[in-house]
């Protein structure tokens, strides 16, 4: 890794406040992002790891409903503190999002063009030729029809083929870092693997950096750098992929390593948390 | 397989066609064959896992077993008995016999009822002969047999996580009693920790009360753990089917192989 980090985060933490009602969402989370770099965040459902990203460029509502605390640094520029006008041009240029359901990220009433051409006219206003751009940037994903695409309607399109339309959109203003928050959840194991290995080949050509949102450890081992394991809002366990997930050394860790069904390695009953964690 | 005499259902030729789309005024579009002619055999107490991508078909098939999807052509002999042509009036009787678990478990419980509503309703239909009294200790038994306690009767969906509500979605398939239930993917909303608990639980009920699943999924490794026999789904057609250590060990179909290389290994 080099000296300093593309994003630094310190002591990150989300409060959510309904009525008199207190949730901390995630608390005393701190990592470095480096260039070029995959980070996978793992963890259950309620763990912190997508409000922790969404908090990087404070997509969330604002305050006093979500309080963001700590330092957040994306090469050198503190992003804390930045008005909404200037966040909003970090959003989506800087660092760009995509979701699990494509379906509903995407807006159902524009083609596909016309909305990353929207991108493209917010983030890079010296373009001239949009259509050339969209089509430049479905053409980056790997899409042999860009035309096609880029006329379509999103409920025309297969789930794959949605969520390369969004990573379309999310790089087309070629992002320094891409959030991919359970990006192949929705999908089926052979779209899945066609939409990380475009990932794994974008990360190369581009150089750029992925925090990898997922439950899914296998993505994990084959495609992650680095991995940082949350429970209840914080970070218990970070490290090189190959040290977290040869020899975790958290109990949590072990406990959802072992939790998961292994093809080809059939077993009589599946191990659950309770069992190794003892107490829950 | 060395299946006994009489397998508990017995698919044959199972076909759901849906009409095509009106392309142009009057003319239709082919028709859509979600299920084109599939046969398997579901043994008494076992559990046969239906793997395949979106679309494959498997969820008509579930579906198409318990009249929620009608059948185009072929038969259903359940005990021998061919239940495919029954009117829903006839169907009554097997609907106490076989059961479905839905994905997601927050779209498959009123979420207007608690828990006590939930569980009484198959009971208000299948037992008419009970007592509010019985069906209420009817109903806490069921919770009970899900690993979750009687307190929470008088609760409602929401109050509960995704792996409560499946174990609630669980109790309300038992509490008619049913020899066969159709799971489809019920654990593929859930996180990985939740998974193995629910799968366990499926498990313990299939041994304690003998109950037999069509397990429906889409991730090969939970599909091996569970099933005693494997079908590999794809385009509306069984494109192979054996035992899981054929179907993984010695995949004969391309597709199968092509299945088994896109799941992430570690």
């Amino acid at each position: 890794m080099s000296a300093a980090p593309l994003l630094k985060v310190r002591d990150l933490g989300v409060t959510f406040r309904t009525g008199d009602r207190v949730t901390v969402a995630s608390t005393e989370v701190s990592f470095d992002l480096a260039a070029g770099e995959v980070l996978a965040v793992v963890g259950e459902s309620g763990s912190g790891k997508s409000v922790s990203a969404l908090a990087l460029t404070r997509l969330l509502p604002p305050a006093p409903t979500c309080e963001v605390v700590g330092t957040i640094e994306l090469a050198g520029r503190a992003l804390t503190g930045l008005t909404e006008a200037a966040l909003s041009k970090v959003r989506g240029k800087d660092i760009a999002y995509i979701f699990q359901e494509p379906g509903t990220s995407l807006n159902p009433v524009y083609t596909i063009g016309f909305q990353i051409g929207e991108a493209i006219g917010l983030h890079r206003p010296d373009v001239t030729d949009v259509r050339a751009a969209v089509l430049a940037a479905l053409r980056d994903v790997h899409i042999d029809d860009p035309a096609r695409v880029a006329d379509s309607y999103p409920h025309e399109l297969s789930g794959g083929m949605q969520q390369r339309a969004m990573i379309a959109m999310a790089l087309a203003c070629d992002p320094k870092i891409l959030v991919a928050d359970e990006p192949t959840t929705a999908l089926d194991v052979t779209i899945q693997k066609e939409i990380m290995d475009l990932l794994a080949r974008l990360r190369r050509e581009r150089g750029m950096s992925i925090l990898l949102i997922t439950h899914n450890f296998g993505i994990v081992a084959n495609f992650a750098d680095h991995v940082q394991v949350m429970r209840k809002g914080r970070i218990v366990e970070q490290g090189p992929t190959a040290q977290v997930m040869g020899s975790p050394a958290h109990e949590y860790t072990k406990g959802l390593i072992a939790c998961i069904p292994r093809l080809g390695q059939r077993r009589h009953r599946l191990t659950t948390l309770k069992d190794e964690l003892k107490v829950s | 397989m060395n299946a006994p005499a009489q397998p508990l259902l017995e698919v044959r030729d199972l076909s759901v066609h849906y009409p095509g789309r009106t392309t142009w005024l009057f003319r239709k579009g082919p028709p859509k064959k979600a299920v084109d002619g599939i046969s398997f055999v579901v043994p008494r107490g076992k559990t046969v896992g239906v793997v395949g991508e979106s679309g494959s078909g498997k969820s008509t098939t579930g579906k198409a077993i318990i009249k929620l999807a009608p059948l185009t052509s072929g038969q259903l002999l359940y005990e021998g008995q061919d239940i495919g042509a029954l009117s829903d009036a006839a169907f009554k009787p097997w609907r106490k016999k076989i059961q479905m678990i839905f994905q997601d478990p927050y779209n498959s419980l009123n979420p207007r009822a608690d828990i006590l509503g939930i569980l009484s309703e198959p009971l208000e239909i299948h037992f008419p002969e009970l007592t509010k009294t019985d069906r209420e200790a009817r109903c806490a038994e069921l919770l009970t047999s899900v690993q979750l306690s009687p307190d929470f009767l008088r609760r409602y969906p929401h109050e509960f996580s995704g792996g409560q509500r499946q174990r609630i979605g669980i109790a309300r398939a038992l509490a008619v009693q049913p020899e066969l239930i159709i799971c489809d993917e019920p654990v593929s909303a859930l996180d990985v920790s939740v998974q193995a608990e629910v799968v366990n639980l499926l498990q313990d009920l299939q041994a304690k009360l003998g109950l037999t699943y069509l397990f429906i999924g889409h991730d090969l490794a939970v599909i091996e753990h569970v099933s005693d026999h494997i079908l590999v789904m794809s385009q509306g057609r069984v494109v192979e089917q054996g035992t899981p250590a054929e179907i993984l060990g010695a995949p004969r179909e391309a597709y199968t192989r092509r299945l088994l290389a896109a799941v992430p290994k570690f």
